[in-house]
């Protein structure tokens, strides 16, 4: 997918006049910050079976390589094919293989972040295959001119029934409908035709289990079950931090997945794909491909990021998230949003192009709080801003701001003074009603708020006054 | 013998609302503390550290142990400086065995100012008096960091006349976050919307809180919005009731 994210600024500046945009989200917090806690507070024991699947999570990072090498050796034995892709590039072209080599002329496809990432529909639709999306919320952002999602489990989370409405209408040539069971209904009848005519069907991968070589798929609509039983060959994609030792490893983190993620105890569909059709199977593909990423991943073993790989994409971090529910998801310009796209799409694509991201939050905590894999999304943001300090990428007049700050917060004798005079300034400036409204470089302060200025001196003057007046009396 | 307090005015109050500093004097002192004011004292670098300035962070956090080792405790009328020191500090420090050695020997006896008032200085009545409901704003890092909640509570039950009405939300951010206010600050301005709305909708006089930082941003968005009358204070002030 193609990055925007230099243009964050002006992005969410567009996003916080949205008017309509502004109630959309608001059902974040009213469905799944509600929804998650509901779950979490009726689930015995929270915190241990946090740490444990946390724990089982690192054990299967420390020692990635051997694990994939395992996922590989019995996924091969079981009839399906491994292929590793470097570059998210890679990736797409494999598919691309895929499809050329089986003759595939139709894809249907189930949700996933990492097709995004790796640009597949475009890549797809270049080599003239025909790709539908079958998640419905994918499917509506597909027929509204590839419009990206702008959440990692709900992407149609920014738009209302009235505009899908309006986009069925338009694109089904249907009589407008805004019942949602019946618009549901009338988008099933649509790909209904796809899903039986398809020859090809794509899915990410929530996990891969090493020691069966399975996919795991989590959805709420069953469509990962036709796009993985009814086309001739089957390709999942997803990332190799994805990895998981065990089937029990798959049953601990499940137990934290749907509940952070929508506050289900459990999805609707939970499909475990282990090989191709065999010899008295009665379903599933005749052929079975998993296209692994790296796309990044891999620079994060071992280093300050590391942590970040336990991700297992919940999305509960940007539920959680002032920010994210204020500007939504496109206006962080890239696939992953809110905190742990601020701390991924820098690690991917470098900190050059993403200035913004690792700024823009208040490290309030509460992503850390949520985050079911223990990340500590506010400590990453701030390693950023460090590698940004040190590498000066900060704009000069901030960096000189800090300076001066700096210096004078370390040196007393002019830190002191400092304060009276700034002190005495504001308490001529506030006048009697104690506020400035426009202080002059300050006005990313008084553009959007009053400055509430001091009454009295500063309390320094006013404590060495007191000891004065103390030892005199 | 008096136990010796070392108040960590804050650089933002000292400056902004020397009120508060002053009202946690007030308070220790009546809790039968020797409070003492290093008056070197600048910041706890928390500005820097947020800023990925290592160098500066680590400076200040020295500084720190400098003039504050040597108290009984040290309290600061902030949670969000005292989430910097208390928890930050470790890793701050994390490549000076010397300073972190001192600082592991300080760590126990750091306090947010409500947290040491209710647990160690066992606060049982305030001197002040507050006629009429007010609610109760849960900064991020008192919160999550230090574990701030049913300190202020408790003790704004003491205060004569009072009554407490929760917000709806009071635990969510309200969007200022350091330098994140001044370079975003039309989105810091539209999450302290969805506060001031909170506040406003519990029909309180007032808000209480405990970080200057929140209050000064909340303060400013309600005067902005032409709100004159809902009064913004920190809890201090509200105990002691001098503003
Ligand atoms: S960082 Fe944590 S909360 Fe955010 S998507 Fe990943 S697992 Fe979920």
């Amino acid at each position: 997918m193609e990055s925007q994210t230099l243009h964050f600024k002006a992005r969410a500046g567009q996003k916080l006049a949205d008017q309509r945009l502004q109630q959309n989200l608001k059902k974040l917090s009213a469905k799944f910050v509600t929804g998650r806690a509901a779950a979490i507070a009726a689930l015995d024991g929270f915190e241990q079976i946090r740490d444990a699947a946390v724990n089982r999570r690192n054990v299967a990072l420390k020692t990635l390589d051997v694990w994939l090498e395992r996922f590989e050796a019995e996924a091969q034995r079981r009839g399906a094919t491994v292929l590793w892709a470097q570059t998210p590039q890679e990736a797409a072209d494999l598919v691309v293989q895929i499809a050329r080599k089986h003759d595939c002329k139709q894809a249907i496809k189930s949700k996933s972040m990492v097709s995004e990432e790796i640009g597949l529909n475009a890549a797809l639709e270049a080599a003239d295959v025909q790709v539908t999306e079958t998640d419905l919320g994918e499917y509506i952002l597909q027929i509204n001119g590839n419009e990206p999602p702008s959440h990692i489990i709900a992407p149609v989370v920014h738009k209302d029934k009235e505009e899908i409405a309006d986009l069925f209408a338009r694109t089904h040539h249907t009589p407008r409908k805004t019942d949602i069971p019946e618009m549901t209904r009338e988008a099933r009848e649509v790909l209904r035709a796809k899903f039986l005519s398809a020859d090809m069907g794509i899915t990410g991968g929530n996990f891969v289990v090493a020691e069966t070589g399975s996919v795991a798929l989590v959805t709420n609509e069953g469509n990962e079950g036709m796009c993985t039983i009814l086309p001739r060959v089957h390709v999942a994609v997803t990332g190799v931090e994805k990895v998981l030792p065990t089937l029990e490893d798959l049953a601990a983190v499940m137990r934290l997945l749907p509940r952070s993620a929508t506050g289900q105890t459990i999805s609707n569909y939970f499909s475990v794909l282990t090989g191709p059709r065999r010899e008295g199977d009665r379903d599933g593909p005749e052929h079975m491909y998993v296209v692994l990423l790296d796309g990044g991943r891999t620079s994060l073993v071992g280093g300050a990021f590391a942590e970040m790989l336990r991700c297992i994409r919940c999305g509960a971090c940007m539920n959680h998230c002032p920010v994210y529910q204020k500007i939504g998801g496109h206006a962080y310009g890239w696939v992953y949003p809110g905190p742990m796209g601020s701390v991924l799409t820098p690690s991917y694509q470098g900190l050059e192009s993403t200035q913004d991201l690792p700024q823009a939050a208040t490290l309030c905590g509460q992503c850390q709080v949520v985050c079911p894999m223990k990340i500590p999304l506010p400590d990453l943001l701030r390693k950023m801003r460090e590698q940004q300090f040190e590498r000066e990428m900060r704009p000069g007049m901030e960096r000189w701001a800090l300076r001066l700050w700096s210096y004078a917060a370390r040196h007393p004798w002019l830190y002191r003074p400092g304060a009276r005079l700034a002190s005495r300034i504001l308490r001529l400036m506030g006048g009697e009603r104690r506020r400035v409204q426009n202080l002059p470089g300050a006005s990313g302060w008084t553009a959007y708020r009053d400055l509430p200025v001091p009454s009295q001196a500063t309390f320094k003057q006013q404590f060495a006054q007191r000891a004065k007046g103390k030892t005199a009396g | 013998m008096k136990k010796r307090v070392g108040l960590f005015i804050t650089c933002l109050a000292d400056v902004m609302r020397p009120s508060i500093p002053m009202a946690a004097v007030e308070l220790l002192e009546s809790a039968h503390f020797e409070v003492h004011v290093p008056m070197a004292q600048t910041c706890c670098g928390q500005p820097a550290y947020n800023s990925g300035d290592h160098r500066t962070t680590l400076a200040l956090a020295e500084k720190f142990l400098d003039e504050f080792e040597s108290f009984d405790y040290v309290v600061a009328p902030s949670g969000s400086c005292m989430g910097t020191i208390k928890t930050h500090y470790p890793d701050v420090l994390k490549d000076q065995p010397d300073l972190l050695r001192r600082f592991a020997a300080i760590q126990p006896r750091l306090f947010e100012l409500t947290d040491f008032l209710v647990r160690v200085a066992h606060l049982t009545e305030a001197p002040g008096a507050f006629e009429g409901e007010v609610t109760y704003h849960d900064s991020c890092s008192g919160l999550r960091e230090l574990g701030i909640k049913q300190q202020p509570r408790q003790l704004l039950s003491l205060v004569p006349g009072l009554s407490l009405c929760e917000m709806e939300q009071c635990e969510q951010c309200c969007g200022f976050g350091g330098a994140f206010a001044v370079k975003y600050g039309n989105i810091s301005a539209a999450i302290a919307d969805d506060k001031c709305a909170n506040i406003q909708a519990t029909k309180a006089r007032a808000v209480v809180l405990g970080d200057l930082g929140c209050m000064m941003q909340i303060e400013g968005r309600l005067r902005r919005q032409g709100d004159d009358t809902t009064q913004v204070l920190h809890i201090a002030e509200v105990l002691t009731g001098k503003r």
